[in-house]
């Protein structure tokens, strides 16, 4: 069970993941960030502090738009990961790929 | 002791063998990220064979089997649909990944980082991956 919550802030716009993601829902994220893209969206930020779970479904994602984000410069940023799901990110190196912070103000002030 | 299910080949079995693997006796002796890490190296498989061998036809099943020898927790797939060896696979450079923009992948290295043995065979139509994980008690 997945629940996105899609707020705006200081230009930003946030997405709050709620639950686990996996290969039945990750097209919903797809579908947030297209739409976000889509409408011209400069700075987007994933609040991950509710997200208990994450396969490579959700992770591919993430990855899928990396090249679209520099290409368009759109600043993305991740926060708030658990230990549990953060460790997932390092074991395939991602953390070395995507701006990833352990706070919503960390992640705002950076 | 032995534990085990059987899932049918849609994606939304997936949250299904997370609960099974979240009660699965055998599970309680590793730390909370240990669990976290072997339940989605499992899953990955199954999602692979759900995906891309069963097409998520439900009408298919696969089933699994989580046992405990000398040290060693053992979760053994079986399915008998297009046989995929994931040790033939070869593991995709991220930055490839990146590039590409594709959005698979990453599963299969995540198994691979995970687990400290693979193991796969194809017999009489019958696929069996085992993937091992160590632990000391």
């Amino acid at each position: 069970m997945l629940t996105i919550t899609n707020t705006n802030e200081n230009e930003s716009h946030i997405l709050a993941l709620e639950g686990e993601v996996d290969a039945s829902n990750s097209v919903m994220i797809d579908e947030a960030i297209q739409k976000l893209i889509g409408d011209g969206s400069k700075s987007i930020v994933v609040d991950g502090q509710k997200l208990e779970y994450i396969s490579s479904a959700g992770l591919g994602v993430f990855m899928s738009y990396l090249e679209d984000f520099e290409e368009k410069n759109v600043e993305f940023k991740i926060f708030g990961l658990s230990d549990g799901v953060f460790e997932v990110f390092k074991i395939l190196g991602l953390h070395q790929l995507m701006n990833i912070y352990p706070t919503k103000e960390a992640a705002f002030n950076s | 002791m032995e534990h085990r299910i059987t899932i049918y080949c849609q994606t939304t079995a997936l949250s299904e063998l997370r609960e099974f693997l979240r009660n699965t006796p055998h599970m309680q002796i590793l730390s909370e990220s240990e669990k976290l890490q072997i339940t989605l190296a499992v899953e990955e498989v199954c999602a692979n064979l759900i995906i891309h061998s069963h097409q998520c036809n439900a009408a298919d099943h696969i089933d699994l089997e989580v046992k405990e020898s000398e040290g060693k927790l053992i979760f053994e797939i079986k399915d008998q649909g297009a046989a995929f060896n994931l040790l033939d696979y070869e593991v995709p450079n991220l930055i490839k990944v990146k590039g590409e923009k594709r959005k698979g992948g990453l599963g299969i290295i995540l198994v691979k980082k995970i687990m400290d043995e693979i193991e796969f065979e194809s017999s009489k139509g019958i696929n069996t991956c085992r993937l091992i994980k160590w632990f000391h008690s």
